[in-house]
């Protein structure tokens, strides 16, 4: 095992840092790229049983520290997209397929179909902020969460991960709850439900009004929805917000997270990202004496 | 980096009918766009789409076509109504030579304009193929005759010119000159037909693609071809970068990423 291997629930990763799902990830062949790039993994876009266009434009507003969108899960459907799974299946890293619905049989309907086609493990999105009667809507309370993991778990034989909202007022509820249904892992978090307003034409920018906010701005609340959720809960954690430096990923592995994900780190900085916080991740460990992400580990609770 | 959550708003000063079916709206403000970026267009409640910018600088314009509910909304705006645009965004043409070929299809002349302006003016010797399904729906052939070049007019129906594809008159037109620069923007058939002849005469190219697209700014993969997105890496693509591309003038994407034909 060389210093920055991972293990997340028996899927070894040759880095901490995977692709988030959302970014990059409508066809399989932009998923190869952002492996070869130096992603430890990928994880795919969100998808349904029947294709979604997602929400008109605008769905996307540029911010000095992050991005606000509102896709709108916009997908071809899962039997359409298992032929871009398995073209990013040839990228040489684990592929994660993350799947959504609006109730626990139709996701563990999706889920079913998304593990046929092989991938490492299944994410369910529990937490997007900008769909009516999906993600969010129907991961807000612990009690449906459970039964979500529960309906999941009873079909398919690979890992699954829950990716969590951080727009309620415990999380670290949700992570328990989720744990409790017989998740492997907790991806938080998904972005924080935002808006944002041109002046001059007096409305909102997105078509949605809302959308969900990422990047830089969402990090130190990620890093603190970690550092909760790993009080809670045994399985491991995956720390997504925010993330572009090694300086961010190691507040997240100390926080408590064995893997980061990045997204909207490629829109500022370039797909190089991913090899750029290896980098800086190694020359930390060599310098503080680390031999392993997992020494790291959720160390900032003392 | 983006200034004012990276829309800005314009108002419309005048909205001109180049052809019966193509329009461009001036805006109220400058755009410093290189010849072929595109911005994204907002139509206010309706849409949000991208658009080549026709007029960089001071004059700002784009020139649309109305294929949709957000063109058609921006069609009847009057002198003063606004609109939102962020960008510019993407890659454009690269001017480089002292002969160069520029072809257009249909609206594709709206992104190749301002390079036709920018290349005469910098003293190079631009021939321009022209081409439309007829006569009335040549656009920019005033424009690009006023700024030096010298315009092949080519219709499907005969109306003007020769009768026959732009394909055709660029074939004629690079096996008798000495053109050391290819640049097209249109159809995408078109496109695949000029990308064989550059190869077989030797001559490089430029083009500008088109695929559909929600962000614009290289994270959604909406506007994905063979790994590349014309957000970002184009919309102005290398032939080098072209003769690569296997969906070329094959697949799209969709608004929900499903895989349709290019007809």
């Amino acid at each position: 095992m060389t210093e920055l291997e991972v293990d997340i629930a028996g899927i070894r990763m040759r880095n901490p840092t995977m692709l988030a799902s959302g970014i990059l990830n409508e066809t399989g062949r932009s998923m190869v790229d952002i492996a070869k790039a130096g992603a430890g993994a990928v994880v795919t876009k969100s998808v349904g049983l029947e294709p979604r266009e997602g929400h008109t434009n605008p769905c996307i507003v540029e911010l000095e520290c992050g991005l606000i969108n509102a896709m709108g899960l916009p997908n071809p459907g899962i039997d359409a997209y298992l032929e871009e799974v398995a073209v990013a299946q040839g990228g040489g890293v684990p592929v994660i397929g993350s799947v959504f619905g609006g109730s626990e049989e139709e996701i563990a309907e999706v889920a079913r179909r998304m593990a046929s086609a092989g991938v490492a493990a299944v994410e369910l999105n529990l937490s997007c902020p900008h769909a009516e009667g999906l993600g969010a809507e129907i991961g807000s309370t612990p009690d449906m969460v459970e039964r979500i993991c529960r309906a999941v778990k009873a079909g398919v034989e690979v890992p699954i991960f829950a990716k969590l909202t951080p727009n309620t007022s415990s999380i670290a509820s949700l992570a328990s709850a989720a744990e409790e249904g017989g998740a492997d892992g907790i991806v938080a978090i998904n972005t924080l439900k935002a808006m944002a307003i041109c002046p001059e034409l007096g409305r909102p920018i997105l078509s949605n009004r809302f959308g969900g906010l990422s990047g830089k701005a969402v990090r130190a609340v990620g890093v603190r929805c970690v550092y909760e959720i790993f009080d809670a809960v045994t399985i491991p954690i995956i720390g997504v917000g925010g993330v572009t430096t090694s300086k961010d990923a190691l507040e997240y592995i100390m926080a408590g997270a064995t893997a980061v994900q990045m997204g909207t780190a490629i829109w500022s900085e370039g797909v190089g990202v991913f090899s750029d916080v290896c980098d800086g991740l190694a020359k930390f460990m060599k310098a503080n004496d680390y031999g392993s992400v997992e020494e790291m580990k959720g160390i900032a609770h003392r | 980096m983006p200034i004012d959550n990276g829309i800005r708003a314009f108002a419309i000063t005048e909205q001109i009918d180049e052809t019966p079916t193509i329009r461009t709206v001036h805006l109220d403000g400058s755009m410093h766009a290189q010849p072929g970026q595109f911005v994204m267009v907002w139509v206010p409640g309706k849409d949000e789409f991208p658009m080549s910018v026709s007029y960089p600088g001071e004059l700002f314009g784009i020139t649309y076509k109305v294929a949709g509910e957000g063109t058609r909304h921006l069609s009847v705006m009057k002198p003063g109504e606004k609109i939102g645009v962020r960008g510019p965004y993407g890659k454009g043409y690269s001017i480089e030579g002292e002969s160069i070929l520029a072809v257009a299809g249909g609206t594709g002349m709206a992104a190749l304009a301002p390079m036709v302006d920018l290349a005469v003016a910098s003293g190079a010797s631009v021939d321009v193929v022209l081409g439309a399904r007829t006569q009335s729906e040549l656009l920019f052939r005033t424009r690009c005759e006023r700024s030096g070049a010298a315009v092949h007019i080519t219709t499907d129906d005969g109306s003007d010119g020769s009768k026959g594809l732009a394909t055709d008159k660029a074939r004629e037109l690079l096996e008798a000159g000495d053109h050391d620069m290819m640049y097209t923007c249109g159809p995408e058939r078109m496109i695949v037909g000029l990308l064989e002849l550059s190869g077989t005469t030797g001559v490089p190219m430029q083009a500008s693609l088109e695929r559909y697209m929600k962000c614009g700014i290289g994270i959604c993969d909406s506007c994905a071809i063979d790994g590349k997105h014309v957000c970002v890496d184009g919309p102005v693509f290398s032939h080098e970068v072209l003769s690569k591309l296997s969906d070329l003038g094959r697949t799209r994407l969709n608004p929900s990423g499903g895989r349709i034909p290019i007809e």
